[in-house]
């Protein structure tokens, strides 16, 4: 061998430069539901803490909001889309197998020729793209990353579904990545059980689909899976602090992915974490939407006054997979 | 060293009271926890997560509901322990 290959130069340091997001423009109240699940408000606060859900209507589909969330991302990030040269959609809610849906929404917002897929990691998706995009950026394969959590969740329920539908709304959330001068992602610590995948998801797969003539539709074991994100999730949680050089005394923000409120507010007893911290707890209004509630308690979180710019936020994805990933970054 | 029924109750008892706020006096074997101290199956969760812990015992998830009782999840666990 006489010639040398060049190999891209790494970056130091990466950083979240904006994040953004959009909910689905209907409010869906627990009144709405309730009756299809012989259920109750009071239950349904009591046992998850959410008052309504965002959904969205037949005319938004699931790129529609993960548009939007892109360019709330690119607005706060102050760049142009032009500037972004890789775009992750993490999404468990869209339609096409091929071609994904990333390549579609770089160039509806002006970001073409950037690379450009779609990741499944459901809840812990928005995670697992920051965790790339601060790979790609740091080993010089990318400059300006699109992380996105888009799920239209309304497409998959089933209205008499006790199990999880109930608690499901539609949004997407985004992230820009890019090269920094200071560390401003602290290291990802993700992992998964595929032993428990029957957990939570889809009830049937495409093929027996189509056989049955039956759309699938979401189911979880409550119980079970409260059980590993209230108590699997805080070693998690702490070992992305401890990862970071950080104690739970030094974090201004905790942002989880919102799944139910006794899950957050287990772990915050978990983790011992202050009183005074700012924690999102988006859920109460938005629902669950996957992949997409981390940003989006985030942005209410900056919207509310919480947060501002500089702060720790620790964030934890978990959900279907098992799947989990958990980072401290500053925020932008 | 495996804890016998009495020392289980005891330390099941605080972490009831501790997740729920229910006196300690109140807790007793036959008490049912659903109909008798108004524990909820996510609080229950909690307590088994925590008894787990505790007693370094395995609870299977499918296990819980057979639980109906105090005294049902004291010898679970008492049980286990070997
Ligand atoms: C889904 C969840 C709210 C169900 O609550 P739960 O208390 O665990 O429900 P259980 O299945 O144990 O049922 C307990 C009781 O409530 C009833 N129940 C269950 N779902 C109900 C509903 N949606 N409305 C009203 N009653 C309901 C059951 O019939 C049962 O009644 P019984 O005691 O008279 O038999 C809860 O398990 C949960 O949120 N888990 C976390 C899952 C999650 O967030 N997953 C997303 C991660 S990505």
């Amino acid at each position: 061998m006489t010639t040398t290959l060049q190999q891209a130069s790494c970056t130091q340091y990466s950083r979240v430069l904006g994040i953004g997001g959009v909910r689905g423009e209907h409010v869906v109240p627990n009144a709405d539901i309730v009756e299809a699940i012989n259920s109750s408000d009071e239950w349904i606060q009591q046992r998850t803490g959410i008052i309504s859900r965002m959904r969205s209507g037949p005319d938004v589909n699931v790129l529609d909001l993960a548009e939007g969330a892109a360019r709330a991302a690119i607005a706060h990030a102050g760049i142009e889309a032009s500037q972004i040269d890789t775009v992750i959609l993490s999404t468990v809610t869209y339609f096409r197998q091929t071609p994904a849906g990333a390549t579609q929404i770089a160039d509806r917002i002006g970001a073409t020729p950037a690379a450009a897929y779609d990741i499944s990691a459901a809840c812990a998706g928005y995670t697992y793209g920051i965790a790339q995009a601060d790979a790609l950026v740091r080993a010089g394969a990318a400059r300006c990353v699109l992380v996105i959590g888009a799920e239209k969740m309304s497409d998959f329920i089933d209205p008499t579904d006790r199990s999880i539908s109930f608690l499901l709304g539609d949004g997407a959330g985004a992230a820009i990545v890019g090269p920094s001068d200071f560390p401003g992602i602290g290291p990802t610590i993700w992992g998964s059980d595929g032993s428990r995948a029957e957990t939570i998801g889809q009830t049937e797969d495409w093929q027996q689909a189509i056989r049955s003539g039956q759309w699938p539709t979401l189911r979880q074991e409550g119980p079970a899976v409260f059980k590993w994100a209230s108590f699997q999730m805080a070693p998690i949680a702490k070992q992305a602090m401890a990862a970071a050089g950080v104690t739970a005394d030094q974090i201004q923000a905790f942002v989880p992915h919102q799944a139910n409120m006794r899950i957050i507010d287990q772990l915050i007893k978990q983790l011992k974490l202050p009183d005074g911290i700012a924690v999102g707890r988006d859920i109460a209004e938005t629902g669950n939407t996957s992949a997409a509630s981390i940003p989006l308690a985030i942005e209410r979180l900056y919207r509310e006054g919480q947060v501002s710019s500089g702060d720790l936020a620790l964030q934890i994805g978990f959900g279907a997979g098992l799947a989990y990933g958990a980072q401290v970054i500053v925020l932008p | 060293m495996a804890l016998n029924e009495q020392e289980v109750l005891a330390g099941l008892t605080e972490i009831i009271v501790e997740e729920t706020g229910i006196a300690a006096e109140d807790v007793a074997s036959e008490k049912s926890f659903t109909d008798d101290l108004d524990i909820d199956s996510l609080s229950m969760m909690t307590i088994v997560a925590q008894a787990e812990d505790k007693f370094e015992v395995t609870i299977p998830d499918d296990e819980v509901k057979n639980l109906a009782t105090v005294g049902d999840a004291v010898s679970f666990i008492t049980k286990a322990q070997d």
